[in-house]
């Protein structure tokens, strides 16, 4: 009994230690060093927020880059990601019909030229970004439903791709959302 | 080189570097010598005061665990009391509700054992109370459970003859004020600056760019995600853990938060070496570790990048390795890296699905928590391995005919029971729990379909998950199969017996161990003891483990992961 008395006393010297003092100093820290003051970071167009920089929304117009496959629609108040084992047969038809869908919105590409991130969705259903090579094969599609020259597309591309980090570690990504921005920025 | 690899072997090249300062500074703590840190010394004064301990008292192996599990007990009735009655208390903008009765007691039992197996979702499960005074509280106060667990197993072992292992209270307090918090500031503050929220405000509503409605979820995710991470507990702050774009928003928060991870678990075994002055015995360990480890991180990792060779035949580039259930921020290669870290210690967060990997990678991460034993959770992972030592001490010294023993102690039969019994105790609960729910889901469809059908895959893969599921709990790794709806009351109630079984008694049996050989007659080393810090004892030690631990599983495997293998 005295150690359960002792027990409750040292667990509310811990509340305070932790869940008081402890987030006290972080929260503090990012309402000064935060990208926006401890809320997610958001990104603007035309100085009105349409969206979070680091979660990915839907994109299914054709004068848009498309993110990957999300099995929760990109609903950002809930995650998941499909948890289908490699070899599920139900699962692997669900691939093969994307490559189709891809295809048929995508007329000048090759099954070859596919990259399988853009068929395969992500593991939180949130992945805000492309690789450089699915953003590579949208060119096409996106230039011609806006009337801009395959070139000017490609260079947008090319400048909001990111780098891996420290230019050797990990892996290059375009963001899609600042993808989008970037183009409507420059097409007007 | 690819990328992708050199920043695979960047993290791993950091951990053993930051290993070794870290190591010799806990043993410095636990020692009670000067450190930097020592300006925390009047916090912990009123700390002790506050709660009444005398951090003095010396305590014998029966007083220090009444102690740990006395906390622990408490702690069970805090957690349950606050997580049904969540609803109602303050901090909650979402309006989530209090969670069920067999929820709470999953949730507030894996997480008192350092486990963090979630059968819920944070967005909806938890109120931003409840994250604060239930998860990360628990994420800091159980990991220093394990770390005060093992300071007195070294306190008991340092000494030649003695009846007492220092005093737990103090071990706990120091733990968190010396360790766990600095650590966690710091990696808390580089989460912040790169993106990672940390406030009170509910979801943010906003309108996308073609003009939908969309909420994100968020809060004071930077608090727990270094504890999360430091403290191997592995509870996510979002449903989807680390591969959440804010909880893991760039490849940088990728890597510090993956080797956050091991840092501790790898320090603590060197710690012990400084701490009992045989540095050898503290590398030999080591060496053994991150050997079983690197074998981890080559086949996930190639695994991985290899990608699915049932997509390939669909003659679609796969340059980037399986992708499925991957984020491009991180990738293929320092997701293999992560599912290992993960399940050598009883970490359990991951940055990618699991269930959606590669079916070798799926039997690396189930035989690293089945063997249970490399690097660990902070504190325990070593004392798992000490469990397999005693073991091995024991065989060896029947095969050379010397008397067994272990730093100076002799090994008699008490202690080996109790080595067996921990060690055997771990493969019982698991392929136990597995065979009836698999008998369950063949002979008992009405009930199964009641409680939703449960698995995700037909096949080999749905036993996979399910093995998964208790692998994860008996190991307290709290990582899963996610595929498997495991929010059920057989779930709950199944998976929360094996943890608490699997935690207490593996720590009651190897503190006593430490206890009842500490107090026998100290034997001076001499030509005729056992080397224990030596590569033959390392490896024989090796051998024991992957005999016991890991043989036993073999059969499980070759119906689930292996089958599954070969289908593909």
């Amino acid at each position: 009994m005295r150690n359960i008395m002792k027990s409750l006393r040292l667990t509310l010297v811990f509340c305070v230690f932790f869940s008081v003092f402890y987030i006290f100093i972080l929260w503090l820290f990012a309402q000064v060093a935060g990208p926006n003051s401890g809320n997610a970071e958001v990104l603007t167009l035309n100085g009105k927020v349409v969206g979070a920089a680091n979660v990915g929304q839907v994109f299914t117009e054709v004068v848009h880059f498309w993110g990957r496959p999300s099995v929760g629609g990109y609903t950002a108040d809930a995650s998941g990601g499909s948890n289908k084992g490699p070899a599920n047969e139900g699962y692997l038809a669900e691939v093969e019909a994307r490559i189709d869908s891809f295809l048929v919105h995508h007329p000048y590409l090759d099954r070859e030229d596919v990259p399988a991130e853009m068929v395969t969705a992500s593991a939180s259903g949130l992945d805000p970004d492309i690789t450089p090579a699915c953003a590579y094969v949208q060119v096409k599609r996106v230039a011609d439903a806006r009337g801009m020259s395959e070139e000017a597309v490609r260079n947008i591309v090319d400048r909001m791709i990111e780098k891996p980090f420290l230019g050797i570690l990990g892996t290059a990504r375009v963001n899609v959302l600042k993808l989008n921005i970037a183009l409507e920025e420059s097409d007007r | 080189m690819n990328t992708e690899i050199l920043g695979v072997i960047a993290q791993i090249v950091l951990l053993v570097v930051l290993s070794f300062p870290l190591g010799m500074y806990i043993a410095k703590v636990y020692r009670g010598e000067k450190t930097w840190s020592d300006f925390m010394k009047p916090v912990e004064r009123w700390m002790f005061k506050l709660g009444g301990v005398d951090p003095a008292e010396e305590m014998d192996w029966k007083k220090f665990l009444k102690s740990l599990l006395a906390i622990n007990l408490f702690w069970f009735l805090w957690g349950m009391v606050l997580l049904v009655t969540q609803e109602v208390l303050p901090l909650n903008p979402d309006g989530n509700m209090g969670q069920t009765a067999h929820q709470a007691f999953n949730t507030c039992i894996s997480f008192m054992v350092n486990c963090n197996l979630q059968h819920y979702s944070g967005e909806s499960g938890l109120t931003y109370f409840t994250q604060l005074f239930v998860i990360m509280l628990f994420q800091f106060i159980t990991a220093a459970t394990g770390m005060a667990a093992m300071a007195g197993i070294m306190n008991a072992f340092a000494h030649k003859t003695t009846k007492t292992m220092g005093n737990f209270w103090y071990y706990l307090v120091l733990s968190c004020t010396r360790i766990l918090l600095p650590l966690s500031l710091l990696v808390g503050f580089v989460l912040i600056v790169e993106g990672m929220p940390m406030g009170f405000d509910g979801k943010m509503q906003i309108t996308t760019l073609e003009g939908d409605t969309q909420y994100v979820s968020q809060g004071p995710t930077a608090a727990i995600v270094p504890i999360k991470q430091l403290g191997t507990n592995g509870g996510g702050y979002f449903g989807v853990n680390s591969s959440h774009p804010l909880e893991n928003p760039t490849y940088l928060t990728n890597m510090l938060e993956c080797c956050s991870i091991l840092i501790i678990p790898m320090a603590m075994v060197l710690a012990f070496g400084f701490y009992i002055r045989k540095k050898r015995l503290g590398y030999s360990i080591y060496g053994v570790m991150l050997f079983a480890f690197l074998v981890g991180v080559v086949i996930n990792v190639a695994q991985e990048l290899g990608g699915n060779p049932r997509i390939d035949e669909m003659g679609i580039v796969q340059d980037h390795g399986s992708m499925e259930g991957k984020e491009v921020r991180i990738g293929s290669g320092a997701s293999g890296l992560w599912s290992i870290v993960t399940t050598v210690t009883s970490n359990g967060s991951v940055n990618s699905m699991h269930d959606s990997m590669m079916p070798l990678s799926g039997l690396m991460e189930m035989l690293n928590m089945q063997i249970n034993t490399w690097f660990g959770g902070v504190g325990v992972g070593w004392m798992n391995y000490f469990t397999f030592i005693i073991i091995a001490v024991f065989i060896s010294g029947l095969m050379v005919g010397r008397t067994p023993e272990f730093l100076g102690h002799k090994v008699e039969a008490r202690e080996m029971k109790i080595a067996s019994i921990v060690a055997l105790l771990h493969p019982f609960v698991i392929l136990v729990g597995t065979a009836l729910s698999a008998y369950l889901f063949a002979h008992a469809p009405v009930f199964v379909e009641n409680e939703g059908g449960w698995l995700n895959n037909p096949g080999f893969h749905g036993l996979s998950e399910m093995l998964y599921e208790y692998t994860s709990c008996a190991a307290n790794n709290g990582s899963g199969f996610e595929g498997l709806g495991d929010n059920t009351w057989f779930w709950n109630f199944s998976c929360g017996i094996v943890l608490i079984l699997s935690r207490f008694i593996p720590i009651v049996g190897q503190v006593a161990i430490a206890g009842i050989m500490a107090q026998k007659k100290y034997i001076p080393e001499s030509a005729g003891t056992l080397k224990t810090d030596t590569v033959t004892f390392a490896v024989m030690t090796f051998a024991v483990i992957f005999i016991v631990a890991a043989l036993s599983f073999f059969p499980a495997h070759a119906l689930s992961t292996i089958a599954e293998h070969f289908s593909l």
